[in-house]
């Protein structure tokens, strides 16, 4: 068993660090330009910010119970998806049991714009009414994607977070949400591009796939015959149907960029700069093993699952599965594994779904900081951070809910080394004498506290981003080349395809020529 | 006209949906989908697609019956045409029932249901339509295909059944369809115009029952080299039609 060589594969992850998302909505809104601004996708986000508590989007997709995302361990120890095995899923495909509606998410709606020029002269001033992408009706806007966002909703829809209803209920927590008393934090969502993903093992074409090479999760748009099966498997719902191609998107960690070592749209927009994307080295053969651990357990699990970059062993192991050097390299100088494996400050959202998300992020602190200067405390002084963390106004209970299936040690360990850093740096910018018992109360070298500051702080692009391009021998193959012009004018070109909308027309798999544009500008002889 | 109806047009819509799927699938792989409209609609959905997808398999089943096993069979094994009979007429009346159920309702969720009939084509109306005419034809000689205008007992099992197998030996038996009752008679011929439709309606989904999902494993990799290899021949199109375009606009 153990002569037997690991299958090392690369997995393209990301980290965000919550502790500097503002809530703007820039990296929303510029993937939103990017990739899903077509008709069909109106009502798409494949990256959408949250404030927690809230409901999120689609409304109250956490909550499994109704929507049956992710997997479950059954009593015989196997991985089954919630929503049910193979036979149950292809006799129930007629019509999808657990399918969340447009209400779900929202009815999208442009405004009739043409009125206010066309409107005849008249003693009112023309107004440009909302109408619905769905009917082309006039429409009563009641809500969009972030519609409860910030402090708007947080009095009238927290009571509908999954999360809130079930501290309240299990743990008889106490949550205040006042005006004045409330707390929140916006939490960013793209698709996890999971180890294990349940939308996969949903989909009855098998129009699923992962990449081989980079571990992105991709939906074939040729294969995809739009059962839907995938949205339900999805916990984070973040697979979405096309209701006029008829077929599931999802988020690209827009593949083509990543290709010539470019961050995916949402990251390069993102004002606080708070979102890191590298590469981590895995083992193939033991994910399903990994996510069969206890609930609690599976954080560690998906940690052990990370290989060491470092390790002479992986490297010939990686080498062995033809994962190029450049990319172990990468790997060696990952952001990403640095935070979630080396300083441990990342955690995994929702690990108890089971599907071995590869999106991590860095649990707030920051309101911690401003209770205590309320209070009238030194706010970052090591002593005061370290207790109050425990009075955090997020509680830890709700952070542990979304990062840890519910442990809070997990939490408290990674607040209390954010805590320390700061506390930690103080003293450096201050010029004051360092105190490294505070990097040892957590655990850390006072070396490796000031390394973390700077990945986190600091925050320099080149740091931020460490993205190995796709192979040069391989750039033949790559996927944008795909949409090659071989077959303009032929038949169903433009208009409506003769089998309904969008049909015989190429789905937009990328900017075509992205990857030859940029080879040219940076190429030196000028051409 | 006998030998058009019975001993051609077979053979063409067999010609037609055979190089229909393959043409579509080599052509337009990414229009081929059920294109759902449970995303507009699902709790009638729910209800009236099971229906109407279950009947049609019952009925597929009754009509895989009816067509293939012959009467010599039936008669060997000791089933009555009596006993037979009744079977088929309730057993297929039910299925029927059913069929005209589910595609009722589904009609209903459709013309009902704003965003459900503005994604509904023209190719979509004129399938229904015929499709409805078939399943209604086809339940109408269930009911009454038993009896000649002039009276006489007719007994699809000797004629309709007898063509049907004598089509996959190349020998169309022609008269022993010609021979059977009106209503059998139209209920085939707008069959055989419905199945040559299939490959250019949203009826094509039926052909990519996903049965081989209970064989797969559960994750799929895929090299981005067996994808490019396999680029989409789908034809080049307005793929970023933007938001509020004529594409949007009420039809």
């Amino acid at each position: 068993m153990a002569t037997k060589p690991r299958r090392v594969m690369a997995q393209v992850a990301m980290v965000m660090n919550l502790d500097k998302c503002i809530g703007c909505h820039t990296c929303s809104v510029t993937c939103k330009q990017a990739w899903t601004n077509r008709a069909g996708t109106e009502y798409v986000w494949f990256n959408n910010v949250e404030t927690r508590p809230g409901q999120g989007y689609p409304r109250s997709y956490e909550d499994q119970d109704k929507w049956q995302g992710g997997w479950v361990r059954t009593r015989s120890g196997r991985l089954k998806l919630r929503s049910g095995g193979r036979f149950k899923k292809l006799i129930s495909i007629f019509a999808s049991p657990v399918q969340p509606e447009i209400s779900d998410y929202y009815e999208p709606w442009t405004y009739d714009y043409e009125n206010l020029v066309q409107a005849p002269l008249g003693d009112d001033f023309p107004v440009a009414r909302p109408k619905s992408l769905i009917t082309g009706d006039d429409l009563q806007i009641k809500a969009s994607a972030n519609w409860d966002d910030a402090l708007g909703g947080v009095g009238a829809t927290a009571e509908s977070d999954p999360i809130l209803r079930k501290l309240r209920d299990e743990a008889n927590l106490q949550i205040k949400l006042e005006y004045e008393k409330t707390f929140m934090f916006y939490v960013p969502r793209i698709c996890e591009h999971c180890l294990n993903p349940s939308c996969m093992a949903s989909c009855p074409s098998g129009a699923i796939y992962k990449r081989a090479e980079d571990g992105i999760v991709l939906v074939d748009q040729d294969k995809c015959r739009g059962w839907r099966q995938c949205i339900t498997g999805c916990p984070y719902k973040k697979i979405y149907f096309n209701h006029r191609s008829g077929k599931a998107e999802k988020c690209t960690f827009c593949y083509p960029r990543l290709e010539v070592g470019l961050p995916t749209v949402c990251s390069e927009t993102c004002v606080g700069r708070l979102r890191y994307i590298g590469i981590i080295l895995y083992d193939a053969d033991r994910v399903t093993e990994a996510a069969l651990a206890d609930d609690k357990d599976l954080y560690e699990a998906q940690l052990e699952l990370m290989l060491d970059p470092n390790d002479p062993q992986v490297i010939a192991d990686a080498q062995a599965n033809d994962v190029p050097t450049d990319w172990i390299r990468a790997a060696q100088r990952s952001p990403v594994y640095a935070l979630i494996k080396h300083f441990k400050v990342a955690l995994p959202l929702h690990p108890e779904y089971r599907t071995m998300p590869m999106v991590w992020y860095v649990p707030p602190l920051s309101p911690v900081v401003d209770l205590l200067k309320a209070q009238g405390h030194d706010s970052e002084a090591g002593g005061n951070l370290f207790g109050a963390i425990d009075s955090l106004r997020i509680p830890l209970e709700y952070l542990a809910e979304l990062f840890s299936a519910g442990d809070v040690e997990v939490v408290r360990g990674v607040l209390q080394k954010l805590a320390a850093m700061r506390s930690y740096m103080r003293d450096v910018t201050l010029g004051r004498d360092r105190q490294p018992e505070l990097a040892r109360a957590v655990g850390m070298e006072p070396a490796a506290m000031e390394q973390m500051y700077r990945l986190l702080a600091i925050a320099k692009y080149e740091d931020r981003y460490v993205i190995p391009k796709a192979h040069r021998e391989q750039a033949h193959n790559l996927e944008e080349m795909g949409c090659s012009l071989d077959f303009e004018g032929g038949p169903g070109s433009g208009g409506e395809g003769p089998f309904g909308s969008s049909s015989g027309r190429v789905v937009p798999v990328a900017i075509e020529s992205y990857a030859d544009a940029k080879a040219r500008q940076r190429d030196e002889s000028g051409a | 006209m006998k030998v058009l109806l019975w001993g051609v047009l077979p053979y063409l819509t067999l010609l037609m949906l055979v190089g229909g799927l393959i043409w579509r699938r080599q052509y337009d792989a990414f229009g081929w989908t059920t294109r759902s409209s449970q995303l507009y609609e699902s709790k009638l959905l729910r209800i009236a697609s099971p229906v109407f997808h279950f009947s049609l398999l019952a009925v597929f089943g009754g009509h895989v019956v009816g067509l293939m096993v012959p009467k010599s069979f039936t008669d060997w094994i000791g089933l009555s045409q009596h006993n037979y009979h009744a079977g088929a007429l309730y057993g297929g009346g039910l299925a029927g029932l059913g069929l005209v159920l589910g595609l009722a309702l589904l009609v209903w969720r459709r013309r009902r249901t704003p965003a459900v009939f503005r994604a509904t084509t023209w190719n979509d109306k004129i399938m229904y339509l015929v499709l409805a005419l078939v399943v209604g034809l086809g339940l109408f000689a269930t009911l009454t295909g038993g009896r000649t205008p002039s009276g006489a007992e007719h007994n699809y099992r000797e004629t309709v059944s007898v063509w049907f197998r004598s089509l996959f030996t190349f020998q169309p038996d022609v008269d022993a369809m010609a021979a059977s009752t009106w209503q059998f008679q139209a209920h085939v011929v707008i069959a055989l115009l419905l199945i040559a439709g299939i490959p250019f309606t949203r009826l094509v989904h039926a052909f990519s029952a996903p049965v081989h999902y209970l064989f797969r494993p559960y994750i799929v990799y895929r090299s981005r080299d067996a994808v490019g290899a396999r680029r989409s021949a789908t034809v080049k199109g307005r793929g970023w039609d933007p938001i509020g375009t004529p594409d949007n606009r009420r039809r």
